[in-house]
């Protein structure tokens, strides 16, 4: 029986040995691997990319104080980038089941609907969540726009719920019973995490504080995004760190709606003005990326 | 010559739902590419899984039939340039030219032979257009920005007519004649043949035709499964080889309702739920696997461990409900905002509440309507958006509440679709149109109108929703006084929508019957049923096309109701002195019939009414006779339009 890592381990094989430069994760809270500079900028632009990584997503409002045996407030996710997708990118993601001992022709494998979107991030694309015995284990997504921009080369997005098909591997009925190693389960890894960030995000997170710290991040990435436009050395323009800011202000409107901070409707507008930053850097990404032609 | 012919186009995984759709379209457009003068348009055979559309015919034309085609030239006089000209651009000499009479008189020309085109040529020629414009309700790009768009990516292509591939190309897949089987059980490259085609995928573990699919999944599931087409239909097109296989749960989860049990089988999971003998939910459901068999049980062990942690979550989440009454959630909703500028839920909770006993409700409905939004706060309805409302009832039933609150606060969303039933009680209808006028009113309020494709705020099913409601629920609430200005007009044409395309009266009998009003949307009906029951009868139409030119006769006349009557003294003996009798016989006589009756009456006036247009001059010398006989066409208009505004009705005549 494989534990927890030697899954990960053999699922990042496998996708090296199809060409993929294996990342270590974004060292910022995201909700998702998606928003990681990895896939959210790279899939911009006319330059192939192949690229995995395991991807910690925080999502607050999920956090069960390690009590629910589904639920988690961070869990992981693998993140895989084919851009352009392969035409054989079903058959090589299925293959990386196989590698990891599961026998399609003995288990109900389904690839039902499921679009993409993220209003914060100006993207979308069409795709299906994998469902293995009734099981989602992977979201698949063909990207058509990231940061509202029409994408030049369609990426396949693959993201794998670790733990999910883990436990199922492992037929366990709650993610902390996982083995993530012979010695050590999920819980003895990850329980403490579960329980301290669920009391900090429902009960005492300071909202006003939160408040402050979203207006200052978005304050500096507008500022950057404005002084980008009137840059004379674009090419060497921060816009790394630009994003790094606007992955704060989403974290944030992540951990204030957890907090019950936000209303429905206001969400609505917080989430355009993440949106707004979100494309913005999207739009000086792909301008300074693009090749000059030098002046005669 | 005729042979058979087979396209498939192979696509990643079709969303189910569009597959019938697309299917039709496609089969569609090349039937008509194959439609031509002289032969007989093949019968095309369509079948469809979530990996290909296929079409399939015999018979099909090697070649369309050669035609003559008579080009015609200069005159007979015009210079020998020009015919030469005319010769040279038909491909022949001028002598063998001919001569034709025309009614405009004699010109050179030319039979000339067109040889029918090979279908095979047609055919390569036509198809990567018409498999790109087979719709779909969102498509995708793949090879690059700007590239072709399907619904998902086209992976291969099977062409052949007769032995010969059609040569094409679409997004770089070449046209051939190797098709693909099931994903995992069957083979990847498979030479296939006209003749052998289906078998080839069979033993490749696809099923291609859908009833086959369908027939194989009810043949394999037991008969206490609750019959679901409509996942039935999912399940059909989510597979390539269907195969039913039943789990089961623990019996502890039957404590949960079945609604809730239901929505995370059907929903979530995609399964039929299974009733015990006395027709409540049996700890089982039935899944269905795209593979053959479920050997070592690995599928059921699987399904059964996702649904078990769904139904602990549920329960849990019905569990740490119950430690707050909905009763006592009410103030909570001051926190959930319905929308910005419209305030909270509480806000709305209020607004309804007082709406609902305006329009009539009794103490439950508006005990109901307090009640209403109280489950936006739990974590059930979090988890379950889809029960909202229902979950709302549910617990209102477990928290003592009364029967009657109860169900009005289940059925609120009530009618969810033109095809759903209204709520069950008065109580509920009458929750349910003053939640959904008080959204239209307060998102017009605001500017927030449906636009277009666009309404996030789902007003026009509101709209639809409360027209449903009234009409079917028998109220009798005058609308009108609860909407104004832009909310009425939109109101106007749900109702238009809902008689027009859900009930299928004729759109000029709508149109009569309310122009002579809908404050009432009972009335309104009993008066369309009416029309539409007098339609046909032979006085009738004509009987309309009077109404409308008396309305012409008195637009030209400029005519102005005057109030002073009509002066019998003034009235000529013959067809006149009937039609004013008629008229006020008529008058006293509909006052104590029923609308057809009265509509039977008042066509019955038709013989007189022709006569008296017929013999009698409107635009009399005297200008008081004048007067007269218009304020007598005025008052036939006036009084019997009350029932429907006959000048509306569309007359063949």
């Amino acid at each position: 029986m494989d534990t927890y890592q030697d899954i990960i381990f053999k699922l990042k094989r496998y996708w090296a040995d199809r060409g993929c430069i294996i990342q270590e994760p974004l060292d910022l809270e995201v909700g998702a691997g998606t928003m990681a500079p990895e896939t959210f900028l790279r899939v911009l632009g006319p330059k192939p990319y192949r690229v995995a990584y395991v991807q910690p997503s925080r999502r607050p409002a999920d956090g069960r104080y390690g009590e629910n045996p589904n639920r988690l407030y961070k869990h992981q996710q693998l993140q895989v980038i084919l851009k352009p997708a392969p035409v054989d990118v079903i058959e090589q993601y299925l293959g990386s089941l196989e590698f990891i001992g599961i026998d399609l022709r003995k288990h109900d494998l389904k690839l039902e609907e499921d679009n993409w979107e993220s209003p914060t991030l100006g993207a979308w694309g069409v795709g299906w969540q994998v469902m293995l015995d009734g099981l989602e284990i992977t979201q698949f997504t063909y990207f058509q726009q990231c940061g509202g921009i029409d994408l030049e080369l369609v990426p396949a997005e693959l993201t794998y719920g670790l733990e999910r098909l883990t436990a199922f591997l492992q037929v366990k009925d709650s993610v902390y019973d996982i083995d993530w190693t012979a010695d050590a389960t999920y819980a003895d890894v990850r329980f403490q995490d579960e329980l301290q960030y669920s009391v900090y995000n429902f009960e005492m997170a300071d909202v006003a504080t939160l408040w402050k710290l979203f207006d200052l991040h978005e304050g500096e990435a507008a500022r950057l995004i404005g002084l980008y436009k009137k840059s004379a050395e674009k090419p060497r323009f921060p816009l790394l760190p630009t994003y790094d800011h606007v992955l704060k202000c989403s974290h944030l409107f992540n951990t204030l709606d957890a907090r019950g901070a936000i209303s429905v409707t206001e969400r609505v507008g917080v989430i355009a003005r993440v949106r707004k930053l979100a494309v913005g850097v999207a739009e000086a990404w792909v301008d300074q990326q693009q090749p000059k032609e030098t002046a005669a | 010559m005729s042979v058979d012919l087979l396209l498939e186009i192979g696509s990643e995984e079709i969303p189910d739902w569009m597959i019938p759709g697309a299917l039709e379209s496609f089969r569609a457009l090349v039937s008509q590419a194959l439609a031509c003068d002289g032969v007989e348009t093949p019968v095309i055979r369509a079948d469809a899984t979530c990996r290909r559309l296929v079409l399939q015919a015999s018979g099909v034309y090697e070649r369309q039939p050669d035609k003559a085609e008579r080009l015609q030239g200069p005159a007979k006089s015009a210079p020998a340039a020009a015919v030469a000209g005319f010769a040279k651009k038909a491909g022949v000499a001028p002598e063998q030219l001919e001569i034709t009479a025309t009614a405009k008189g004699e010109y050179y020309s030319f039979l000339k032979q067109v040889p029918g085109r090979a279908t095979k040529d047609l055919l390569a020629e036509a198809l990567p257009g018409i498999v790109l414009k087979i719709p779909f309700p969102k498509t995708m790009y793949w090879t690059a920005k700007n590239g072709p768009r399907f619904i998902r990516p086209i992976r291969w292509i099977v062409a052949l007519l007769g032995e010969d591939v059609i040569p094409f190309e679409i997004a770089g897949v070449k046209s051939g004649s190797v098709s693909n089987g099931h994903r995992r059980l069957g083979g990847s490259s498979i030479p296939v043949t006209t003749k052998d085609f289906e078998q080839k995928l069979r033993d490749n573990f696809v099923i291609l035709s859908a009833d086959a699919r369908r027939k194989k999944i009810e043949s394999e599931i037991s008969a206490s499964v609750k019959p679901d087409p409509g996942l039935l239909e999912v399940l059909v097109y989510l597979t390539e080889f269907p195969t039913p296989i039943t789990g089961e749960f623990d019996k502890s989860y039957l404590d949960l309702p079945a609604e809730v049990l239901v929505t995370v089988m059907r929903h979530h999971q995609k399964n039929f739920s299974v009733l015990d003998a006395n027709g409540k939910l049996a700890n089982q459901f039935v899944a269905v696997m795209n593979i053959d068999a479920d050997r070592e049980g690995l599928v059921k062990r699987g399904n059964e461990r996702v649904l078990r942690a769904r139904f602990n979550d549920a329960r849990f989440f019905w569990d740490q409900d119950q430690h707050k009454k909905l009763a006592d959630r009410v103030a909570d909703l001051a926190s959930v905002t319905f929308q910005a500028k419209l305030g909270s839920y509480l806000a709305k909770t209020e607004r309804v509440v007082q709406l609902t006993g305006t329009l009539g409700g009794d103490n439950f409905a508006q005990r109901a309507a307090l009640l209403s939004k109280a489950d936006l706060t739990t974590e059930l309805v979090k988890e379950f958006t889809e029960l909202q409302g229902v979950v709302g009832g549910l617990y209102a039933r477990a928290q003592g509440e009364p029967e009657e609150v109860a169900a009005a606060i289940y059925d609120q969303y009530k009618p969810v679709s033109m095809e759903d039933s209204i709520p069950a009680t008065t109580a509920g209808q009458i929750l349910s149109i003053a939640d959904k006028l008080d959204t239209l009113n307060g998102c017009f309020s605001v500017g927030l109108i449906p636009t277009g494709s666009k309404d996030p705020f789902a007003l026009r099913r509101a709209a639809q929703g409360i027209v449903k409601i009234l009409v079917e629920g028998k109220l009798r609430i005058p609308l009108r006084n609860f909407v104004s200005g832009d909310v009425e007009a939109f109101l106007l044409d749900r109702i238009r929508y809902y008689f027009r395309d859900v009930r299928g009266f004729k759109y000029d009998e709508i149109n009569a019957i309310l122009a002579s009003g809908w404050d009432d949307l009972v009335d309104v009906e009993e008066r369309l049923l009416a029309i539409q029951s007098v339609r046909s009868t032979p006085d009738f139409e004509p009987l309309a096309a009077s109404f409308k030119r008396i309305q012409n006769i008195l637009k030209q006349a400029h005519f102005e109701a005057h109030g002073r009557g009509i002066d019998p003294e003034l009235i000529e003996h013959g067809p006149e002195a009937d039609l004013h009798f008629a008229f006020v016989a008529t008058r006293v006589e509909i006052l104590t019939q029923n609308y057809s009756q009265a509509l039977e009456s008042i066509a019955a006036l038709r013989p007189k009414v022709d006569l008296f247009f017929d013999k009698v001059l409107v635009n009399a010398p005297d200008e008081r006779v004048r007067q007269n006989r218009l304020t007598l066409l005025h008052s036939l208009l006036a009084e019997f339009s009350t029932i429907a505004d006959f000048s509306e009705i569309v007359t063949s005549s």
